[in-house]
């Protein structure tokens, strides 16, 4: 596998073609913009929390397929979870786009897919956004707009 | 041009591009395994080895402060930086040293015009006309000028093929219209505008003129006078010198009526607490220490372009853009172009179905292909197309067919992975 498969493996290209819970949800009561101005990307997840759970999640907006996967496979992922368990999972994939642990972080999955980034700095930022826009949504003081600067 | 750069053309105009591309060692390098092959000139253009000579030398032998010491190290440093004013002066035909700015690039050299004369110039209901295809640069400072003065920025609409629509330019043109500014050549899609026309139009319209040329001049041999503008603007980097230099042209009447745009050393004539008095152009608007080594390599740039024919360079580029469309078109499935006017410079940007322009950038990357991706710093312009960003190949002189087959090569790995 070189460098490209190992970036664009089948399950990036697979959420990049047909993104999962893609689309406005009409009873969130989290809605964050997340921008990444360095390419214009823009993102919005809209977040339904009730009970200390992401009861419902979505996105919709364009951007590269890194970036549009990886907010497919997150939504995919912590639809159902508990706040503390989404962020245990941020941290997690924090660490796994930026290499900051040598060994890979467990439990993740698919999103170990999204490790591929970790060669590519100027792509890490793609991957990292719709997560961030996650972590402010379900902060107790949620912000409305994120950017990856 | 001067008997002593006819002389140095002939040599010049014997050798190939092929050969001229010896003279950039940056484009005798790998990239991931790959030869580079260097297509994001319209961002930032290689330099040759004349001016890292030049620069080398000015850091290591002459360096010091200019307009200031008596000593023999100050004389030098001075007579290379007002040596390269004279070099700039002639290679685009201004009239005087007095006209020439240096700045940090062509950005600062359009604040300074927006600063300095927009402040006096401008009032409430007056009108800044600028076109679509504006890189942020040229739209910007006019938007906070406007902001500061109560004036209107008025935008003339381009084409589905990214040419200006001239005649809604000049339906804009009125009493109202104080300044006009265009770019040369669009960053984003290559179009060169018809600059001349456009001057006359806005100068019989009473309007002050500036033309962004930062894409121009890599490309086109420019004449200010001959342009009749009132301001030329452009940036060394992309003419094949260093980055943090640039220049603004400008009517020395013009100048001279302007207040400073920064102050400090070198601006001043006498300094006491309650006043001051300012020195002669083009030291009123050169505040404090300048690039001195920045602008001791676009003096090395501008030799080297003088060397070159530029009828030979804007045909090879003519035929290298025409060939890079053709297999484009033809070889890679679902490809848009975005720009597609009848005079075109240099660009080529597009996008391609199904395919974010960042990941085309990242997968030709690793093919040894350098292209720019994204909004090209022109969002309106992406705006106007629908598109959030595109790829844009940007060529020049020493660019050749194999490039674009590499690029073509890198495209089709990019399909080809995203297609399965």
């Amino acid at each position: 596998m070189d460098d490209l498969q190992e970036l664009y493996r089948e399950v990036i290209l697979d959420h990049n073609r047909r993104p999962r819970n893609f689309g406005e949800l009409k009873d969130a009561n989290r809605v964050i913009e997340g921008v990444n101005p360095l390419c214009g990307d823009k993102m919005t997840l809209y977040v339904k929390v009730a009970d200390g759970k992401v009861q419902d999640i979505s996105f919709k907006g364009t951007g590269c397929a890194i970036s549009v996967a990886s907010s497919s496979l997150m939504t995919e992922r912590v639809k159902g979870a508990t706040l503390p368990a989404t962020l245990e999972l941020f941290d997690k994939v924090h660490d796994l786009l930026t290499g900051a642990h040598s060994h890979e972080p467990e439990d993740l999955d698919k999103l170990a897919a999204l490790g591929g980034v970790r060669e590519y700095p100027t792509r890490v930022k793609c991957a990292s956004l719709a997560w961030h826009a996650l972590k402010a949504a379900i902060a107790d003081d949620p912000a409305d707009k994120v950017t990856t600067e | 041009m001067t008997p002593r750069s006819a002389e140095l053309a002939k040599p010049a105009l014997r050798r190939d591009f092929a050969t001229l591309r010896d003279d950039f060692p940056a484009l005798h390098q790998f990239v991931h395994g790959k030869p580079l092959a260097y297509l994001d000139n319209a961002a930032s253009s290689q330099a040759p080895n004349a001016v890292h000579e030049a620069m080398t030398q000015q850091h290591r032998l002459n360096h010091a402060n200019v307009h200031r010491g008596v000593h023999a190290l100050s004389e030098r440093a001075t007579k290379a930086f007002e040596g390269a004013r004279e070099k700039v002066r002639r290679y685009i035909s201004a009239e005087s040293n007095e006209e020439i700015i240096f700045t940090r690039g062509t950005t600062e050299a359009i604040n300074l015009v927006a600063s300095s004369l927009g402040g006096v110039r401008l009032r409430q209901g007056d009108e800044v006309l600028i076109t679509w295809m504006e890189h942020h640069s040229n739209i910007v400072p006019w938007q906070l000028l406007c902001e500061r003065t109560g004036a209107r920025l008025v935008v003339a609409p381009i084409d589905d093929h990214g040419a200006l629509d001239v005649a809604q330019f000049e339906a804009k043109l009125t009493e109202r219209t104080k300044i006009v500014a265009i770019a040369h050549v669009s960053n984003a899609l290559g179009t060169v505008n018809p600059v001349a026309a456009l001057t006359a139009a806005a100068h019989r319209a009473g309007a002050i003129v500036l033309i962004d040329g930062a894409q121009a001049m890599p490309h086109l041999r420019v004449d200010v006078r001959g342009l009749d503008c009132d301001f030329y603007a452009f940036s060394a980097h992309k003419m094949f010198g260093p980055t943090g230099v640039g220049v603004l042209y400008g009517k020395r009447s013009l100048l001279a009526s302007m207040p400073p745009y920064q102050g400090g050393g070198d601006m001043i004539l006498t300094v006491t607490f309650e006043r001051s008095t300012y020195n002669a152009l083009p030291y009123k608007f050169e505040a404090g220490t300048p690039n001195i080594t920045g602008v001791v390599g676009l003096g090395a740039a501008i030799d080297y372009l003088e060397r070159l024919d530029f009828a030979a360079v804007a045909a090879h580029e003519a035929t290298l853009l025409e060939y890079a469309t053709a297999r484009l078109t033809a070889d890679v499935p679902g490809v848009r172009l975005i720009g597609t006017a009848a005079h075109k410079a240099g660009v080529l940007s597009f996008v391609i179905d199904g395919i974010h322009a960042h990941d085309l950038g990242t997968i030709v990357d690793r093919e040894g292909v350098a292209i720019r991706t994204g909004h090209h710093c022109a969002m309106p312009v992406m705006d106007r197309y629908g598109v959030p960003a595109t790829a844009r190949a940007s060529f020049a002189f020493y660019n050749n067919q194999s490039d674009v087959d590499r690029l073509i090569a890198g495209l089709q790995r990019a399909v080809e992975i995203f297609r399965g």
